[in-house]
């Protein structure tokens, strides 16, 4: 299983966030939840523009075993999307914490929504257990 | 308690990811079960199936037997080795279980039920095999490796003894054979299998199933796991029991009507309710479904038809078409303007003829 990068947060629903030095969140999905779900086959991804709530569901991801509900981290606008995945939603099982990142937010809220996600540390003993 | 194969160790030491499947730890895949579904297509793949359940049925009256337990007809198998697909029905013609069976000798044949209806299977069998004095043996001491593929043949053909090579390379479709394999190993070779390729099902004492694996893999024949195997048996256009059918469904509505033979005379179980069935008029059947839009069809999804509502059976993604696919159960008549209720939206899906996938190639017109 891959490494999880230290300056990522997670959602106990397995998405991971990253602040970006622009101020913006770069939100995906874990290695762990790519390796869980098997092959990518499908992203339903939000648009440009819209408004997010954390915890509320924004994408959808589909492999071949089954579909995911995506829970956005943070509130805010989405202000980037990854258009490369409708091709590609392979990217996501090859590199969950890098090229297969679902969308980027304009967070409204981030200081107190950030102390609510886990950091890498508790997110690996949430994980821990679990088949993968 | 969960049961294991005699490969189980070999599967996790492949790093392979596990599932529970009937009561039994299996392999999902060993990575990505799309590539293991393209090696199957392209070249070669294997699969543990020994949570398949063998029974071996003994007794001077199998065959009179056989034809009251099955819906299909034995006699269609004069010559040993020779294999057939059938339903075996309840008294309501609902589907208990589907079945290959292979006469063997006169006074032999072997059964091989699905692993998740096992337990159900025995007791039915034992059951009605009781009056007839046949004895039903679980061959547990068995384990079963299936290889598909267009080069799977080739590859099985050249790990056999030179001696067993050249009658196994001969036997047609639906046929099996005994063999010798690497280091003598004692095979029952049949050529059948549930991917839409060429290839065989092998019987190998469970001792000799490890090595045999090894082996295969040695040849280059790429070990795939039960997520590939579905998809793969989709495309072909096979049904999965406890998907498409079972006890409340009879073969009318699982589109096996090809498998019951309701020849002069023979009184097997369920002949009569699949007699009123048919004079009735069955009112559901099972069609084949493609979706051109992204999104995956998946079971218990509602389809939506001008004539009333019906539902996905088995459905996924379709790794060789690249969309998704379904069997669905649906009012009699409903062939146009069907809707899928994807999570709350209705996207459209054409109906179109199955097999979805023959000899590697897609069935489906643009």
């Amino acid at each position: 299983m891959q490494e999880i990068p230290g300056d990522l947060k997670f959602n106990t629903s397995h998405e991971w966030a990253r602040v970006e030095d622009a101020g913006t969140v770069t939100v995906g999905i874990s290695d762990h939840a790519q390796g869980a779900l098997g092959d990518l086959v499908y992203v339903e991804l939000p648009s440009v523009g819209d408004t997010v709530k954390a915890g509320n569901a924004c994408a959808v991801v589909e492999s071949v075993k089954a579909a995911s509900d995506i829970y956005s981290p943070v509130s805010g606008e989405i202000v980037a999307v990854n258009a490369a995945l409708a091709d590609k939603p392979e990217t996501i099982n090859e590199d969950a914490y890098g090229d297969g990142w679902l969308f980027v937010v304009k967070p409204d809220n981030l200081a107190d929504e950030l102390d609510e996600l886990l950091d890498p540390d508790a997110y690996a003993e949430l994980i821990e257990g679990d088949d993968g | 308690m969960t049961r294991k194969t005699v490969l189980n160790d070999t599967h996790r030491a492949l790093g392979a990811r596990m599932v529970d499947f009937g009561g039994w730890d299996m392999p999902l895949n060993y990575g990505s079960q799309i590539e293991e579904h393209h090696a199957v297509r392209r070249d070669a793949g294997m699969f543990d199936v020994s949570h398949m359940t063998v029974v071996d049925l003994h007794g001077p009256r199998t065959r009179e037997f056989l034809r009251r337990l099955l819906a299909n007809n034995v006699d269609k198998l004069k010559k040993a080795g020779k294999a057939l697909y059938s339903c075996m029905l309840n008294e309501r013609g609902g589907v208990i279980d589907d079945l290959i069976v292979y006469f063997l000798a006169d006074d032999f044949f072997r059964v091989i039920v699905n692993a998740a209806t096992r337990d159900k299977d025995l007791a039915w069998i034992n059951t009605h095999a009781a009056p007839f004095g046949v004895a039903v043996t679980e061959r547990s001491d068995l384990a079963m490796i299936a290889v598909q593929g267009p080069q799977a043949r080739d590859k099985m053909l050249g790990l056999l003894s030179p001696a067993t090579r050249e009658g196994v390379a001969a036997i047609g479709k639906f046929v099996a054979a005994e063999a010798e394999g690497p280091d003598a190993i004692r095979l029952f070779i049949a050529r059948t299998g549930y991917t839409g390729e060429d290839g065989f099902e092998i019987i190998v004492a469970a001792r000799d199933a490890v090595a045999l694996w090894d082996r295969l893999k040695d040849a280059g024949v790429v070990p795939c796991g039960l997520g590939a195997r579905d998809t793969l048996r989709l495309e072909a256009g096979m049904n999965l029991y406890g998907q498409d059918m079972d006890e409340e469904v009879s073969p009318w509505e699982a589109n096996l009507g090809w498998t019951i033979a309701l020849d002069a005379g023979r009184d097997f179980i369920g002949r009569n309710a699949l007699e009123q069935q048919q004079a009735a008029g069955v009112g559901r059947v099972m069609i084949g479904l493609v979706m051109d839009d992204k999104g995956v069809l998946r079971h218990g999804q509602r389809v939506a038809t001008p004539l009333g509502d019906g539902e996905i059976l088995s459905g996924s993604f379709a790794p060789t078409l690249g969309k998704s696919i379904a069997f669905a159960r649906v009012p009699v008549g409903a062939h146009a303007g069907l809707q899928v209720d994807i999570r709350g939206r209705l996207v459209p899906v054409r109906v179109v003829k199955y097999p979805f996938v023959r000899d590697g190639r897609s069935q489906l017109e643009a």
